[in-house]
């Protein structure tokens, strides 16, 4: 039994929530071989040799997958299954958009977003939105998965010296191409990676305010999130969306700023260690889960507490 | 060109689902559906290429049961032109809907397929991926803007990092994001002209596919509850629990 895991990454460096989904692919068992996937990834690939969970690395290097582009990286995987009892990617945009190829391309479901292994054939995985926790069995003669990053601790980074080797042709399926990209820059920490996480909601009212809590967030080492309403109105980017189809977040604390708690927020966020809820309405559905509520006007609360941190 | 959209009916959005004592599923009796949000979408995308005169019909396939058809008159009333409903007695897994879909498309022939990233039930996001892949055609998923040119289509996409733009050849795959557009009301004059549209029902053996799983569901559980909290009277005693009891600053 061997687990293949995708690895995310940048060209660059490795993405921490591939720490993540390798800690998934420990739980499973086996051996854990990590392919990376990219163009003049050569230092990415080093960085993954040294993860002792990680008994094998294969490189793919191509301007093909420089943008990880679902028709050929879900090619070069096929070409590769063969080996494999599991195919791992991260539940993130890159993993959900090229994993499901290589699901039906071997003619197998993919199961979504798992939280636990429960055995090598069980996982357990969020439905609607969260509200109900399944327990699913696969037959298929390959599980392929994505991993929630939150839900799993991350192996080890350092200490190990995997065997890398090179894998497959380029596979350019010459139907797509890359043609821009507008990727947001900040000093702060990545929102699923950060241990706290200041969020805002339709109740800043404007792009501007969000400063109050990039202030806060910088005195805390925190990210920045935001609910739809937020991004919706305008006031951030999609980026910073939190909830059941935004970004899931489980850090230490979560300070929710100016945001209701609907269902689909809560999806992406009631994970969280602490929860701190700062709203005007006391009867708002984000109190129920948060452990601290200060009904308060955040106009005044938000620059008290950056104040006084 | 002909756009397809396939639409599923799921919960409505507001409804918080309740799981069933004997843990087996969700408790669905009695409760509202709807058209999946992300549905709604991309029917609205499609009906507005056609007001754009890039396509010249929309048509609306939905897998499952009669009560499907629901969901797809509200489709029709929102400018669909015509509806096919394939069907099946149990949600097929996406695999299943995939393959049906697959030879829908084989059959209808459309410039480009749209469907929504996420069913807000199994919050899958992955069959409109795994149907382009069966067809070995490009896919743009999570689309914040769709638009088309000639004979490829440029893809917004909605990403970890920001936003992605590619260009896709057609016939394309398209998955819409939650910022594509804001869906219009149905107005009361095309409820009523929607109930004469055309609807079509399959069964998946005159597609000649067969639907079947390899998925089991064992278990549905609630989530874990969280404890109850506290309300805090100040900035002050917020910081004071955070630094004292919760220890997390
Ligand atoms: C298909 C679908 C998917 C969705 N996915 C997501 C998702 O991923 N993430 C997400 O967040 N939402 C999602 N939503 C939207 C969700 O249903 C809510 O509409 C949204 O979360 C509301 O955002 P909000 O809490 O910022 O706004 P509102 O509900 O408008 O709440 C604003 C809050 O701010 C408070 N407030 C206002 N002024 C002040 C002030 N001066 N001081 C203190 N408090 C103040 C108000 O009391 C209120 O509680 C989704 C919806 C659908 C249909
Ligand atoms: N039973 C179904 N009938 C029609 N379309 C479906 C069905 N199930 C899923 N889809 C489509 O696939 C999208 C993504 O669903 P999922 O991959 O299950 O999250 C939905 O938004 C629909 O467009």
């Amino acid at each position: 039994m061997t687990t293949l895991v995708i690895a995310e990454h940048d060209n660059k460096e490795l993405k921490p929530v591939t720490l993540n989904t390798l800690a998934a692919a420990q739980a499973i068992g086996g051996d854990v071989h990590l392919l990376v996937a990219g163009s003049g990834c050569g230092a990415v690939a080093d960085t993954a040799a040294q993860i002792p969970a990680v008994s094998k690395v294969l490189t793919a290097d191509s301007p093909a997958y420089e943008h990880q582009l679902a028709e050929n990286v879900s090619k070069l995987v096929l070409s590769i299954a063969a080996d494999y009892s599991h195919i791992l990617a991260s539940a993130t945009t890159t993993g959900k958009n090229f994993l499901p190829r290589v699901a039906a391309l071997l003619d197998v479901n993919q199961i979504s977003d798992i939280i636990s292994v429960e055995a090598d054939d069980t996982f357990k995985r969020p439905i609607y939105a969260g509200n109900a926790i399944a327990t699913v069995q696969s037959a298929d003669a390959v599980k392929v998965i994505t991993v929630r990053g939150t839900a799993f601790d991350a192996v080890e980074n350092s200490g190990g010296s995997a065997e890398i080797s090179t894998v497959g042709e380029s596979c350019d399926a010459g139907i797509s191409s890359f043609v821009g990209e507008e990727l947001a820059e900040s000093d702060r920490p990545e929102l699923t990676a950060a241990s706290v996480v200041v969020s805002g909601g339709r109740g800043m009212g404007n792009g501007e305010n969000f400063d109050l809590l990039y202030k806060v967030a910088d005195k805390l080492g925190a990210a920045v999130g935001a609910s739809r309403a937020a991004v919706d109105a305008g006031f951030v980017p999609n980026d910073m969306q939190v909830g059941q189809t935004g970004k899931m977040v489980a850090p230490d604390l979560y300070i929710a700023v100016g945001i209701s708690g609907a269902i689909q927020h809560l999806a992406g966020m009631k994970d969280s260690k602490i929860i701190v809820a700062i709203n005007k309405d006391e009867e708002a559905p984000i109190f129920q889960v948060a452990d601290y509520g200060l009904v308060a006007d955040l106009f005044e609360a938000v620059p008290e507490l950056e104040g006084k941190l | 060109m002909k756009v397809l959209v396939a639409v599923k009916r799921v919960i409505d959005y507001n409804v918080k689902v309740r799981v069933k004592a004997d843990n087996s599923d969700v408790d669905l009796a009695n409760v509202k559906m709807a058209l999946n949000p992300f549905c709604e979408i991309a029917v609205e995308e499609a009906v507005r290429l056609k007001e754009a005169g890039t396509a010249d019909e929309v048509v609306v396939v939905s897998i499952g049961s009669k009560s499907c058809e629901e969901q797809i008159r509200t489709a029709l009333a929102l400018g669909a032109d015509r509806g096919i409903r394939i069907e099946t007695e149990d949600a097929p897994d996406s695999l299943s809907v995939a393959k049906l879909l697959e030879k829908v498309v084989e059959k209808e022939a459309p410039g480009l397929v749209i469907l929504g990233k996420q069913a807000i039930d199994s919050d899958n996001n992955q069959t409109g991926q795994m149907l382009a892949a069966l067809l070995d055609r490009p896919q743009g998923t999570f689309a914040s803007e769709v638009n088309v040119s000639g004979d490829s289509v440029q893809v917004t996409r909605e990403v970890d990092g920001g936003l992605q733009t590619v260009e896709l050849a057609m016939p394309a795959i398209v998955t819409t994001d939650l910022r594509l557009n804001e869906p219009r009301y149905a107005a009361l004059p095309n409820i009523m002209k929607a109930k004469r549209k055309p609807l079509e029902v399959l069964s998946p053996d005159d597609l000649g596919v067969s639907v079947s799983s390899n998925l089991t569901l064992l278990r549905v559980e609630p989530p874990a509850e969280r404890q109850a909290g506290i309300k805090v009277g100040s900035v002050d005693e917020l910081l004071e629990k955070l630094r004292n009891e919760a220890k997390v600053i």
